[in-house]
């Protein structure tokens, strides 16, 4: 009860923060080391390079500092010692729904992932700590040759895919949280589509942290081969503790000639999670990558979804929202490399603060001195709902040929009492009067969600705008 | 019920950054009554109506309102809207992102509450309105006042007005800036949501809406305070002579 309390005065109201009663059949002790990494490997049977490449990515971070930008002061809250780096609750992955433990069952129900799937998913990768629990695919996809698996099966079943394309778009000494992925990383999703195959539905996986301490530091790793397409759609919770936890994944999108990956990603994690996320795609020729990505919960976000655009005529799209409540630091943005001709980016950046919160946006636009006639598009706006509140803005821009067309648009702007008085005028309470601002704000986002996700992000905004009127 | 008192104001003042800007206001609106309120930029007619649909900026220093029985100064603006007062602002506000057809939807039912209409009925009302407004069906995916003209922001008040079905309008100058087809559709809008059963408050600078929409008491503001009261042929000699005959202070 006492832990309850602290708990959400920690982190304020959190709609997702109940948890299970902690049931694991491993639970390696806190800390990191060589050996953990090792046992890590050899617990999962993984072949040999596998291992290696753990053990090398465990000593560059060991000896890596911490990045010198971003929130430095948060950063060096992380107490690395005091963190569980594997746990499995479940002997194995399940196939039905029903075969779920209960408890795990309970907390999936209450987040509404089986009724989604059943209504309009076309898999669904749950993960649940480490290890991917429950996992499905509709068969006709089966039969087009398309692979979703959790990530450690997919290295069982096909580790010469896996050791093809693991670690060439972030290699594990990118940064730091890369090289801790890298040696400890467990479950996250493994996709490939087919040349041609067309995947109709949305396919998505939801990630959860149970128990207190605990880092996730789930891989993700999809290859679109050419002219095939994909929608894949994460969620992340976790319940509310008084003590953090860190969230640390990687993503590699590889998106082959004329292939489309979209990646849609709200995250919701409690206000205690640490959220160091490397997410990069490369897009060859006439590819295109969307990253579409939202960040509302966590206690700071530090990711800045990236396209390397390395075929002719590539295509890029980051859409992001962050929204940065009391003692929440969303460092987010987005990083487009022009590395072939005829290539073309979006970048749309929304962040609302609000109570003393603070957003970040960090972006980086690079073209290459011999791609010829790209086109860059940046637009940032930010939305400040209190005079407590901080929005930050650090573009840069490095055109090295001069046929690229660029254009930046950056705007900060607070809600005026004017606004919210019309509203309120139409019936609306203060509070609703904000939620309608707000979603507004962040509708560009919105409509490129699958509509579930829409209603559970306009109804998350309402619920955060609950409560703040003084 | 004719006849039943809607509005009642006994002896307003109100201030805005201390400086006084109603003086002592008196006016009763009963059921089935049309009231022209008139007079020149800067007498007070604005702040009346922002006053009674309780904007956070006025303070009432003295008097009493009284809506339907209730005192309305206890109440918060969106207890007004949802106890049957409307305003038609003067100035809009836009919400980016906020699509028309959704905030109607929404608005309506935070106002008209159990009384609301479900889905279906929602879109018959929605439709008969706009096209009693002329207004064409893409209106709906705009958003809330974005990039709206001058005349577009005054139909979609009406429109709001429509579908509200509210005892008490008060009209802040939506005559201004309209055309002349523009000021009849307004018009229009304003009189079919005219009932023996509401009230209607409307603010005007000139006497031509009162040609569209019959005024049963037309009321001068001067300084804050009315100067006179009478009936629809007052605006006409308004319009004819000008406000200065009736100013206190220099007569």
């Amino acid at each position: 009860m006492a832990e309850n309390t602290e708990a959400r005065d920690a982190v304020g109201d959190y709609r997702y923060g109940f948890h299970d009663p902690e049931n694991h059949t491993i639970r390696f002790d806190n800390g990191l080391s060589e050996k953990v990494v090792r046992d890590i490997s050899a617990l999962k049977n993984e072949p040999e390079w596998m291992t290696e490449i753990r053990v090398k990515a465990y000593n560059h971070f060991a000896n890596r500092p911490m990045p010198t930008w971003g929130n430095m002061s948060m950063l060096e809250e992380i107490d690395f010692e005091a963190i569980t780096y594997f746990l499995k609750s479940s002997d194995q992955t399940e196939n039905s729904w029903d075969d779920v433990p209960d408890d795990i069952r309970n907390t999936f129900d209450r987040l509404g992932i089986p009724e989604a799937e059943q209504k309009w998913l076309s898999g669904v990768t749950a993960q649940y700590e480490s290890e991917a629990v429950y996992h499905s695919i509709r068969e006709d996809l089966e039969e087009q040759g398309v692979i979703f698996l959790d990530m450690d099966s997919g290295l069982k079943e096909y580790p010469e895919l896996v050791k093809k394309w693991f670690c060439t778009v972030v290699p594990y000494a990118d940064n730091k949280f890369s090289a801790l992925n890298t040696a400890v990383w467990s479950g996250g999703s493994f996709i490939y589509v087919p040349k041609g195959v067309h995947v109709e539905m949305p396919v998505q996986a939801y990630f959860r942290i149970n128990a207190k301490n605990m880092g996730q530091f789930e891989r993700t790793l999809i290859i679109a081969d050419e002219g095939s397409s994909i929608h894949y759609v994460e969620g992340c919770t976790a319940p509310t503790y008084s003590t953090d936890s860190l969230h640390s994944a990687v993503v590699e999108l590889i998106a082959l000639p004329g292939a489309y990956i979209r990646y849609s990603t709200v995250q919701n994690w409690s206000a205690n999670v640490y959220n160091l996320v490397t997410k990069r795609a490369v897009a060859h020729e006439n590819a295109t990558v969307e990253w579409v990505d939202g960040n509302i919960g966590s206690k700071l976000t530090m990711k800045y979804p990236s396209v390397i655009l390395k075929g002719e005529g590539a295509h890029a799209e980051v859409i992001s929202v962050a929204y940065s409540g009391k003692g929440q630091h969303q460092d987010a943005g987005a990083k487009i490399h022009h590395l072939a001709s005829n290539t073309t980016s979006k970048i749309l950046s929304k962040s609302i603060s609000k109570d003393g919160g603070r957003g970040s946006y960090r972006g980086m636009v690079q073209v290459a001195r011999k791609a010829e006639n790209c086109k860059v598009n940046v637009v940032c706006d930010a939305l400040i709902l209190d005079k407590d509140s901080r929005s930050d803005t650090y573009p840069t821009m490095e055109i090295a040929n001069p046929t690229c067309r660029s254009e930046h648009e950056a705007s900060v702007s607070k809600v005026s009492d004017d606004q919210v008085f019309y509203l309120m005028a139409r019936g609306h309470s203060e509070e609703e009067a904000l939620a309608l601002i707000v979603n507004g704000f962040f509708e560009p986002f919105t409509r490129e969600l699958p509509m579930e996700y829409a209603v559970e992000l306009n109804k998350l905004m309402a619920l955060e705008m609950e409560g703040s009127i003084g | 019920m004719a006849d039943q008192m809607i509005l009642r104001i006994k002896n307003l003042h109100v201030s805005i950054e201390d400086t006084e800007i109603l003086r002592g206001l008196d006016l009763e609106i009963k059921a089935g009554e049309t009231h022209a309120l008139m007079g020149r930029n800067g007498s007070g007619k604005s702040t009346l109506a922002n006053v009674l649909m309780g904007h956070p900026a006025y303070e009432i220093t003295d008097g009493t309102i009284e809506f339907l029985g209730e005192d309305l100064t206890e109440m918060e603006p969106w207890e007004r809207a949802r106890a049957g007062l409307f305003l038609s602002f003067q100035y809009p506000q836009a919400v980016p992102g906020l699509q028309v057809g959704n905030f109607l939807r929404k608005s309506v039912q935070a106002i008209r509450g159990e009384n609301a209409p479900g889905a279906r009925d929602f879109r018959a009302e929605l439709n008969a309105a706009m096209e009693e407004l002329d207004v064409d069906k893409q209106f709906l995916g705009r958003y809330v006042n974005d990039g709206f003209s001058g005349g577009e922001k005054k139909r979609f008040e009406i429109l709001q007005l429509l579908l509200s079905k509210p005892t008490l309008s008060v009209l802040d100058e939506t005559d201004s800036g309209l055309d002349i087809d523009a000021l009849q559709t307004v018009s229009k809008g304003i009189n079919a949501a005219a009932t023996d059963e509401t009230g209607c408050l409307i603010i005007t600078h000139y006497q031509r809406i009162l040609d569209h929409v019959k005024p049963s008491h037309v009321h001068i503001m001067i300084d804050g305070k009315f100067v006179k009261t009478g009936g629809a042929d007052l605006a006409i000699q308004v319009e004819e002579k000008g406000y200065e005959w009736l100013n206190p202070d220099t007569n």
